[in-house]
């Protein structure tokens, strides 16, 4: 394959450690922090602990999926990676080049390496170019090609991703949602990147749209040995393209494992809540499954609780996970491909349900927002009802 | 007996770039205490068409009917509207932030709702969006009551929203897309209040939404849109089990499948017709596998199909899907034959 040849080219630093493993990309106790702007003077400084501590490999030419809840870092974590942020701490390794503290100049060849795509096919696409040049964007940042030669290359991309090469003056309000999210894959996929980073790629699309770009991607991944990390908040969406999977949780990954473990066999409470709180497209699976509905919501990551952060609202939560934080390692006799950092996993086929915290509420350190619905609470809901007006009364004249 | 009752509704709006005809003749009713589920993708008229019910298009042009308890809301004032609005069809938007009045608090917005249709004191008033608050699961309502829209995360001002739209007791809640801005386990909070409420007070429930999850998970009977129409109604398990139209088909086979193995999606191809100038025939006729000469020209209209009464299809097909695979087939063979040009006709 072309591509693979053009990848043995690549200028490899001479500081490179060349472990020639299978690894393309090595994610070791990532910290992002940002500070909060205080307002008094004294004061001392906050930080918003978006991403706390992460480790993670990514295999060469495998999609490697990320989930988790609004907040939990997934996105600063991506961002991280391809050096969108500067990271507080942590190392990131990518195919062999520790890329941490590389300066804007020595990155720029490796951006050609790492691409983006990102959720929202509008806010990522300047309204006032024309999609050709946002696609030949590319080859002018890194003056590789030009003029015809520029439009020549352009047009082929076009013609991979699905668009119609005709269509290369139009305007991106001129696409449909999935179109303009075909235009933000042929701008990544312009250098032949060894990795893509997608952050949510199909989550404003409708389904049947979705499909087509998820296909896309797949057909892609297939002709250019492409190596995706995938991030989404859909799980079916997730799990139908991933090799495996990292569960995050404010700020640290509680999970990882091989996408059809990680729906059969979750380990941590948290995976098993999130799994199950999945709505899923079939009456009768969803009339038999048991839900469970995690108490209120995440807590801020101004002020992370302390052990596990899962603790305050987890089902299984006991002392230690006050105290301890629990490692990322492989549990009940999991395979090195399974980590999870939980000190009471989940064995197999077991209930959440069945488990009620055996720590009291105010060793629970965080105030948790929002609480468990009162299940119990049936008399009384009734009585409210019967304390609110007759349907057809009220209403004033 | 029947809530709602709505027919050949039709909404189109001047742009522009001319009239966008967004509903085109839609017609459904929904029993007291019943959960509708709306299904459609991006411009399929699932909003417009509730939107339009509770008199909230202004500008647009309507015509049809919407009887709710023998009144036609399309033609009611705007003071009749203002006692049914809230009172009596309670609405809960997708984004509760922009829903919510940020400079007031949550307390106040309910209690002021409440106010405006009933005669009762302000104490009393707050003892009442009290109650609401703990019923939607609102920790120290009390306390929170006082507190202003952005103190609440995501989740607890969708509650705080469908607090509000309960306040009065309405025979009918409209959810439109209630959990699309929300993490699954805080959907999964959601709706179980929403079934919740339900439950208290025997409300029906209009869900709309794209998410055909959510509405295996709650709806009693689903309504599937495509450009401006109803495809298909049928109850949830014959939708997901022995669907007859061929939109239907495709959603259901372009989701990735929950349990199923990793292999192709099989996506609908094609984009959503242009409501600017739909295509004469069947909305879905362009992107349909069974596509026949007849889609392209007459509209089909929403007749009974299948076994199950009360299941609806909007599909020249046969009712047996039996045969499905010989007409797919036949149609792919034809368009092969047109693609290889003139010659090969």
């Amino acid at each position: 394959m072309a591509t693979g040849q053009a990848r043995e080219t690549t200028p490899v630093p001479a500081s490179a450690t060349p472990d020639g493993d299978d690894m393309l990309l090595r994610v070791e106790n990532l910290v992002k922090y940002f500070p909060i702007k205080g307002t008094a003077l004294f004061r001392e400084k906050e930080h918003v602990h978006a991403v706390d501590g992460v480790t993670l490999s990514v295999p060469r030419g495998q999609t490697f999926g990320v989930v988790g809840e609004t907040g939990c870092g997934k996105s600063t974590l991506a961002r991280c990676i391809a050096r969108l942020h500067d990271v507080t701490s942590g190392r990131i390794v990518f195919d062999g080049q520790d890329i941490t503290q590389l300066s804007q100049r020595r990155m720029r060849p490796l951006r050609r390496e790492i691409q983006m795509i990102f959720q929202d096919p509008i806010g990522s696409l300047n309204p006032r170019r024309r999609v050709g040049s946002i696609i030949g964007d590319p080859y002018a940042i890194h003056g590789l090609a030009a003029g015809a030669e520029r439009k020549r290359l352009v047009q082929e991309l076009m013609e991979r991703v699905g668009l119609n090469p005709e269509h290369y003056n139009r305007f991106p309000a001129e696409f449909s949602g999935g179109q303009r999210q075909r235009i933000g894959v042929a701008r990544a996929l312009a250098f032949r990147p060894k990795l893509i980073i997608c952050d949510e790629p199909v989550s404003a699309l409708d389904v049947s749209i979705q499909a087509q770009v998820i296909n896309l991607l797949a057909d892609l991944q297939a002709d250019f040995g492409l190596t995706y990390i995938f991030i989404a908040h859909d799980l079916s969406v997730v799990r139908h393209v991933s090799n495996s999977i990292a569960v995050m949780y404010l700020g640290k990954v509680t999970e990882i494992a091989p996408a059809e473990t990680l729906f059969t066999v979750p380990r941590h409470p948290y995976s098993g809540a999130l799994l199950s709180a999945v709505p899923v497209p079939n009456p009768d699976l969803s009339d038999q499954r048991q839900q469970i509905i995690l108490a209120g919501d995440v807590p801020s990551p101004i002020a992370p609780p302390s052990g596990c952060r899962f603790h305050p609202r987890c089902p299984k939560a006991a002392p230690v996970c006050v105290s301890e934080d629990p490692p990322l390692e492989p549990r009940l006799g999991d395979g090195p491909e399974h980590p999870a950092a939980c000190h009471l996993p989940m064995a197999e086929g077991e209930n959440l349900a069945d488990f009620r915290p055996s720590i009291s509420a105010d060793e629970r350190v965080v105030e948790v927002e929002g609480s468990l619905l009162p299940d119990d609470a049936g008399p009384e809901a009734t009585a409210i009802a019967d304390a609110l007006p007759a349907r057809g009364e009220g209403g004033k004249p | 007996m029947t809530l709602l009752e709505v027919e050949d509704l039709r909404v189109s709006f001047n742009t522009p770039d001319g009239v966008v005809q967004a509903v085109r003749g839609v017609s459904y009713h929904i029993e007291a205490g019943q959960t509708l589920g709306i299904v459609g993708e991006s411009g399929s008229g699932k909003s417009v068409s509730t939107q339009t019910i509770m008199g909230l298009t202004r500008g647009a042009q309507v015509s049809g009917r919407a009887l709710f308890e023998g009144q036609d809301l399309l033609t009611a004032s705007q003071d009749q509207m203002r006692t049914i609005r809230g009172a009596k069809i309670g609405m809960v938007f997708q984004d509760p932030l922009s829903s919510l009045h940020p400079y007031y608090t949550v307390g106040w917005q309910i209690v002021e709702m409440i106010r405006l249709h009933d005669d009762m004191d302000k104490d009393q008033a707050m003892k009442r969006a009290v109650e609401l608050l703990r019923l939607v699961g609102i920790p120290q309502p009390d306390r929170r009551v006082h507190d202003y829209p952005h103190q609440f995360s995501g989740g607890m001002r969708q509650r705080a929203m469908i607090a509000m739209a309960m306040a009065l007791n309405p025979a009918l809640l409209i959810a439109d897309e209630p959990t699309t801005a929300l993490d699954v386990t805080v959907q999964a909070q959601v709706l179980r209040v929403i079934r919740r409420m339900q439950e208290v007070f025997g409300t029906a429930v209009i869900l709309i939404t794209h998410d055909l999850g959510v509405i295996a998970d709650v709806a009693d009977d689903v309504l599937v849109m495509y450009g401006g129409k109803v495809m298909e109604r049928a109850d949830r398990r014959t939708l997901f089990f022995a669907s007859h139209h061929p939109y239907t088909e495709g959603l259901l086979q372009s989701m990735p499948a929950y349990g199923g193995e990793r292999g192709r999606l099989r996506p609908i191809a094609g984009q959503p017709p242009s409501l600017l100038a739909p295509p004469p025939g069947c909305p879905f006729a362009p992107r349909c596998v069974y596509v026949m000469d007849r889609c392209r020209q007459e509209e089909p209209p929403l007749d009974p199909a299948g076994e199950e009464p009360g299941h609806l299809s909007a599909c020249w097909l046969p009712h047996i899907t039996a045969d499905r695979e010989a007409i797919r087939r036949r149609v792919a063979h034809v368009e092969l034959a047109k693609s290889a040009g003139p010659a090969g006709a």
